[in-house]
């Protein structure tokens, strides 16, 4: 005698659990992401002519993003007390922990490059330090501020997708992308918003909002009828996912063409900061389906 | 002996599989459990868990629902089973518990090295050690190990299976394995457990039972806790191909530096091409 429906799973039930972290970790992921991206763009920023005010406020951005940073994954633990035990081991097969030495290195060299653009002048006139010494030690600093701060806003996507959570795992080459340029777009919407927009800050904003647009289509064309895809077709996490790169996408590309850049920029920072929540909403969908491991 | 073939098990027996650093493992059959679940009670009573709720499913008799960080094992209810060509439906029980993967996920993610792989070949979690970061919990891909929700004992800690290494220690066995009254679950060198799965699932063919396998992934690298399965693994909710999460860093990795390329040279070419 056999079944009269065939069982493809038990009951029903999940077979993964879902994550459980709370609200804490995608507000890091946006914070971490805007902030590193600061630093790229302070970096960036030396080559232009005339923005070193510009680099300045950048590289404030950076280190209070970076301090708030660890205020919020310490909230996130299930220990809170224990949060130094992070610092027992470096393992470069597990992404926490190599994100947790990127973020520490990130604070580290925006915290230098802050005390050496501010203490410049003490350095120089009062302590007698070289002033080419110093202009290099900043310079190297504002370098090494921008490469960990481009891998804080890119190595949470290799958090998510190097995961056992089926649509997190299946989308591990989008997300670092996904999120870098969430970031980078936020970096340079936040700066719009703080000190008035100039034509590299929308440069950056407008290729941003491009590649979201272009990760937007990609996500409604491909992937039909792919079971571990299936939360972004249909749920509470496709739809914010949706709205937010709409967000960051579209809307903010449209706000550029007619001229309302702090409306773009506002925009871009709203689909950001949605798109890391849609993300963590969409991986507990996925680890509630069965079908998509069994 | 004609039943089980499993009185000649190490089940009752001391050992010195810790000193000797012997792999071990769980083998679990479920042509032979009677769902009794005094594995569930054994382990609770032993690791002194604290109660998951008492919940009512709906579903089966099943009312622990899952794995978690309160129930290191749980004997799942698969209906309308029949073994034999002319025997009535019944029940197929089989008692889960964590697989303690040769490439372990849990492991690999776990940032404070916490989760640590002992001498006997097991997965295991030092409670002083875990500060609750949930990374592990999104890196099973069998969703065995969980965050455990307080105010209870171990609060706020990922916890799983110990596979009793305290017990192991000192040359016991495995609370839940000592206490199975039909030797369903089987503790004992791995290597001996694999050829007795084998030849449990032979003699099972034998006796004209279909669909018998033993379940052992080689995509996690094979498992130190096997089950034997009959029919479609997936009504007793065993992935078919887990995959260690580790295995996407290399294609996140890629992605993630051509990212932070990208945003260094865009933002660069952005600031010098846009001076005068």
């Amino acid at each position: 005698m056999t079944s009269p429906e065939p069982q493809t799973s038990y009951h029903g039930q999940p077979v993964l659990k879902p994550p459980v972290w709370t609200w804490e970790v995608p507000a890091y992921f946006f914070v971490g992401g805007t902030s590193g991206m600061s630093g790229v763009l302070a970096l960036g920023s030396l080559a232009g002519e005339d923005s070193l005010l510009l680099t300045r406020g950048l590289l404030w951005v950076a280190l209070v993003g970076a301090l708030v940073s660890p205020v919020l994954l310490i909230l996130d633990l299930g220990r809170p007390a224990r949060f130094l035990n992070m610092l027992r081991v470096f393992k470069w097969r597990s992404a926490m922990s190599l994100g947790v030495w990127t973020l520490i290195a990130f604070t580290s060299c925006a915290g230098t490059s802050v005390l050496l653009f501010e203490g410049y002048a003490v350095l120089v006139r009062e302590l007698g330090v070289a002033a080419e010494l110093v202009t290099v030690a900043l310079s190297t600093a504002i370098a090494l501020t921008a490469v960990f701060g481009a891998l804080l806003a890119t190595y949470t996507g290799v958090l998510l997708g190097a995961s056992a959570i089926p649509v997190w795992a299946a989308n591990r080459a989008l997300l670092p992308l996904h999120f870098g340029v969430a970031g980078l777009g936020s970096a340079a919407s936040l700066a719009v918003l703080l000190a008035g927009d100039s034509t590299p800050l929308l440069l950056l904003l407008a290729a941003a909002a491009a590649v979201e647009t272009l990760l937007l289509i990609k996500n409604e064309v491909s992937g039909r009828g792919r079971v571990v895809l299936a939360p972004l077709r249909r749920g509470s996490g496709a739809t914010r996912l949706r709205i937010a790169t709409l967000l960051m996408g579209p809307v903010a590309l449209a706000g550029l063409m007619i001229g309302a850049a702090e409306l773009s920029a506002l925009a871009f920072l709203a689909g950001s900061l949605l798109s890391r929540y849609a993300w963590l909403a969409l991986g507990r969908e996925s680890a509630r389906d069965p079908r998509a491991v069994l | 002996m004609a039943i089980g073939d499993g009185l000649a098990s190490n089940n009752q027996r001391r050992h010195l599989y810790v000193e000797q650093q012997v792999t071990v493992g769980f083998f679990t059959d479920p042509t032979l459990c009677i769902g009794c679940k005094a594995c569930e009670v054994a382990c609770k009573e032993h690791n002194a868990l604290p109660h998951d709720g008492f919940v009512f499913t709906a579903m089966s008799y099943d009312n622990t629902g899952a794995l978690g960080a309160s129930s290191y094992r749980h004997v799942k209810f698969v209906e309308e089973t029949a073994l034999a060509p002319d025997a009535p439906p019944g029940f197929l029980f089989l008692s889960d518990v964590c697989k303690h993967c040769e490439r372990a996920g849990c492991l690999e993610a776990c940032p404070t090295g916490a989760i640590v792989r002992t001498e006997v070949g097991g997965v295991f979690v030092q409670d002083d050690i875990c500060n609750g970061c949930g990374y592990c919990v999104v890196s099973c891909p069998f969703g065995v190990i969980d965050r455990r929700q307080g105010p209870v004992p171990g609060a706020g800690g990922a916890h799983k299976c110990t596979f009793c290494y305290d017990r192991q220690k000192d040359g016991l066995v495995p609370a839940c394995a000592k206490t199975c009254p039909t030797e369903s679950i089987q503790f004992g060198p791995l290597s001996e457990l694999r050829e007795r799965a084998e030849a449990r699932r032979q003699t099972l063919l034998d006796r004209g039972i279909a669909g018998v396998s033993v379940y052992d992934p080689s995509s996690v690298g094979g498992i130190h806790a096997l089950f034997l399965t009959v029919g479609d693994g997936a009504r007793f909710g065993l992935p078919s191909s887990p995959e260690v999460p580790t295995t996407h860093l290399r294609a996140a990795w890629s992605s993630a530096l051509l990212t932070s390329l990208f945003a260094i040279v865009a933002s660069a070419l952005a600031f010098w091409g846009a001076g005068p």
